[in-house]
C-alpha cells in the first residue's frame, strides 16, 4: 500500500496557479528526493499532501482524521524557530504527542524512541541543554530527531540537511536511507543534487507548474532537464565512487 | 514539577489565609477563623463572611484568570511579552464600566457596574472573534486587539472628556485603577461561572500549545485544528478577563510578569506553565491585596497601582537578565 498518493492535485495561492495536475505516490522503503529551483513549489506541494493549504484533486493523507494523519506522516517544516527554552529530550518528546493521552506521563516506548531519534540525530549528551541555545546546524539535527520520534510510516521534511556541515549532511541522508531499509520512507526537498543523487533512491523534479520527471537520478538529471528547468550545466557521472554530480555552470538564457 | 504545583498552592493556601486576618479592625488571627467558621452574626463574623472572605476568594479568583490567560496568550503567540490585555477584552470591559459609572448605572443597582462590564467585554469579544476570527495567523490577532484596545481607550477619554460630573470624572478614574475592596459575595459569585468556564478551555489548551512550541505548520501536522485553538483561546481568554475586570477593575503587570517568572521553573513548557502561572497569579494578587492594606491602610492605595508598582522593577530585571544572556 503506498504510503502517499496524489492524483491530478492543483494548488493556487491567491490569484497565483502553483501547481497543476500532479500525480505521484510514494511506497514504502523509499528515499525521495523533491528537487527543483526556488519557486517551484516545492513546499507547497509537501503542505498541499498534508492538508495544510486547499488543494484539488485527490490526497491520500489529506482526507486522514488529524490523529490518523499524525500517526501517518511526520512534518519537518523549513523554518527552524523554537518558541521557547525547552530541553532538547523535551522537545525530541513533542514528536510523540500523537501516541500520548492527555496529561499522561511517557511510557517506556516513548522515553525509547525519543532516545533512539537523539541518538540517530548524534544529539547524545544535548539532551538537558535548551533547545534555544542550539547552534542552528544542531536545532536543525533537533528538529530531526523530533520528525524521527513520531515514528510514522512516512516522514516529509522540507530542505532538513540546508545549515549542515559536510559530514552531519551525509548522517542525516544515511539516517533517511536506513529508515527506508526498515520499509519506512521519506521525502525531503533538497537543493544539493550531488547529495541526492547519491542517497536519494527516486528523485522527483519539480518545474513550469508540475511534476516534469520522476524517477532514479539518472533518468532525472539529464543534461536537457537541467538545461531546462535548472539553466545550468553539470558534470553526473557513475564512478568508482558511486554517482558523482557537481554543478559546473550557468547557461546564457 | 510536581514540587512546583505543591510549593504553590503552598504559598497561596497561606497567602490567603493572611488575607483573611488583615484589615482595619484589629483581630486576632484565632478569633478571626472562629468567626469566619460559626456563624455568631456579631459584627466581627459579618466583617469575616462579608467583606474579608470574598476579598481573599476574588483575588484568587482575578490573580487564577490573570495568570493562566497571559500564560495562554504567550503560548499561543511564542511571544514572552504577549499579555491578556493585548486583546481588548480589558479596555472594553473598562469601556461598560465607566458608562454604568456616567450614566447611573452603577449607583441604581449593586451589580450594575460588573453587569455593565461584563456586556462591554462580551462586545468586545464579538469584534475580535469578527475582525481575527479563526483564521489567519498570529499577527491578525495583535492587530484586531490593538485597534478594539484604543478603540476603547478613546471612547473611555471621551466620556471623561465630556463628562459634565466632577464625581463620576473621580469615580471612573479611581475605578479603572482596580482594586477589591468592598466587593461582597454577589461579586464572587456573578464571576465565578465565567472563570470557570474560561479556565477549562484555556487549562485544556495545554498539549496543542506544547505543539506550537515548534511553529503553527508543525503542529498542525501533529493533530492540532489552529482554528479550533485560536477560537477556545479568545473566548476562554475574553471570559476570564471579562469577568475578573468586571469585579477588580483593570490589574496590570500580572499576566504578562508572572508566567514570565515561572516559565523557568517548568522547563519553559507552555502546556505545564498555564497551571503554575494560574496559580503564581492567585498568590501574586493575594500578596498584592495583602500589602495595599499593610502599607497605606488609611489611603484606600488601589491594587492595579501596586500590582504595577511590583511588576516594572521585576520586568526591569527581566530585560536586565535578558540582556546578560544575548551578551
Amino acid at each position: 500500500m503506498s504510503l502517499l498518493a496524489l492524483d491530478s492535485v492543483a494548488v493556487s495561492l491567491g490569484e497565483r496557479s502553483v501547481l497543476r495536475d500532479v500525480s505521484l505516490s510514494i511506497e514504502p522503503g523509499e528515499v525521495v528526493g523533491l528537487i527543483g529551483p526556488n519557486g517551484a513549489g516545492k513546499t507547497t506541494l509537501m503542505r498541499a499532501a498534508l492538508g495544510l493549504i486547499e488543494a484539488t484533486g485527490v490526497c491520500s493523507l489529506a482526507r486522514l482524521s488529524d490523529a490518523e494523519r499524525a500517526r501517518a506522516v511526520a512534518w519537518m517544516p523549513q523554518e527552524h524557530t523554537i518558541a521557547w527554552p525547552i530541553a532538547v529530550a523535551s522537545l525530541v518528546m513533542l514528536g510523540r504527542m500523537p501516541y500520548r493521552g492527555v496529561g499522561a506521563a511517557p511510557t517506556a516506548n516513548d522515553i525509547e524512541q525519543v532516545g533512539r531519534a537523539i541518538r540517530q540525530a548524534g544529539l547524545v549528551g544535548f539532551e538537558k541543554r535548551p533547545a534555544t541555545q542550539l547552534s542552528a546546524g544542531e536545532r536543525t539535527r533537533a528538529l530531526i530527531a523530533r520528525a524521527l520520534a513520531q515514528a510514522t510510516p512516512l516522514i516529509m521534511a522540507d530542505e532538513p540537511i540546508a545549515g549542515l556541515d559536510p559530514a552531519h549532511q551525509i548522517t542525516a541522508m544515511e539516517t533517511f536511507t536506513s529508515l527506508a531499509g526498515e520499509g519506512r520512507s521519506v521525502l525531503l526537498s533538497i537543493h544539493d543534487l550531488g547529495l541526492a543523487a547519491r542517497h536519494c533512491s527516486r528523485l522527483i523534479l519539480l518545474g513550469e507548474g508540475g511534476v516534469i520527471a520522476d524517477g532514479s537520478a539518472q533518468s532525472v538529471l539529464t543534461a536537457e532537464n537541467l538545461a531546462r528547468i535548472f539553466h545550468i550545466e553539470a558534470f553526473f557521472a557513475q564512478t568508482d565512487h558511486g554517482p558523482v554530480y557537481q554543478s559546473l555552470r550557468v547557461l546564457d538564457p | 514539577m510536581k514540587r512546583l504545583l505543591a510549593s504553590l498552592i503552598l504559598l497561596t493556601g497561606g497567602l490567603f489565609a493572611l488575607s483573611l486576618v488583615v484589615g482595619p479592625a484589629a483581630i486576632g488571627p484565632i478569633a478571626s477563623f472562629q468567626a469566619l467558621l460559626t456563624d455568631t452574626q456579631t459584627p466581627l463574623s459579618l466583617v469575616m463572611q462579608e467583606i474579608r472572605l470574598p476579598r481573599a476568594i476574588l483575588a484568587v479568583i482575578v490573580g487564577a484568570s490573570l495568570g493562566l490567560s497571559g500564560a495562554a496568550m504567550q503560548g499561543y503567540l511564542r511571544n514572552p511579552l504577549a499579555e491578556p490585555g493585548l486583546l481588548g477584552i480589558s479596555g472594553s470591559a473598562a469601556l461598560g464600566a465607566v458608562l454604568a459609572i456616567q450614566l447611573g448605572l452603577a449607583s441604581a443597582f449593586p451589580l450594575g457596574l460588573p453587569l455593565a462590564a461584563l456586556a462591554g467585554a462580551l462586545l468586545g469579544v464579538f469584534l475580535i472573534t469578527l475582525l481575527a476570527g479563526s483564521r489567519g495567523g498570529s499577527l491578525s490577532l495583535i492587530l484586531a486587539g490593538i485597534a478594539i484596545s484604543a478603540l476603547a481607550s478613546a471612547m473611555v477619554s471621551l466620556v471623561l472628556n465630556l463628562s459634565p460630573n466632577p464625581f463620576a470624572t473621580s469615580e471612573i478614574v479611581f475605578w479603572m485603577m482596580g482594586s477589591l475592596a468592598d466587593r461582597s459575595m454577589e461579586h464572587v459569585w456573578l464571576a465565578l461561572p465565567f472563570v470557570l468556564l474560561g479556565g477549562v478551555l484555556l487549562a485544556t489548551l495545554s498539549r496543542p500549545l506544547d505543539a506550537m512550541t515548534l511553529g503553527e505548520d508543525a503542529a498542525e501536522a501533529l493533530g492540532m485544528r489552529l482554528s479550533r485553538v485560536r477560537r477556545q483561546l479568545i473566548i476562554g481568554t475574553a471570559l476570564v478577563v471579562g469577568a475578573s475586570t468586571a469585579v477588580a477593575g483593570t490589574i496590570g503587570f500580572v499576566g504578562l510578569v508572572v508566567p514570565h517568572l515561572l516559565r523557568p521553573l517548568v522547563g519553559a513548557m507552555p502546556g505545564r506553565l498555564l497551571g503554575a502561572s494560574a496559580l503564581g497569579g492567585a498568590a501574586m494578587v493575594l500578596l498584592a491585596d495583602i500589602l495595599v492594606r499593610v502599607i497605606l491602610p488609611e489611603a484606600d492605595l488601589k491594587l492595579g497601582v501596586l500590582t504595577a508598582f511590583i511588576g516594572a522593577p521585576l520586568f526591569l530585571h527581566l530585560i536586565y537578565q535578558t540582556r546578560r544572556e544575548l551578551a
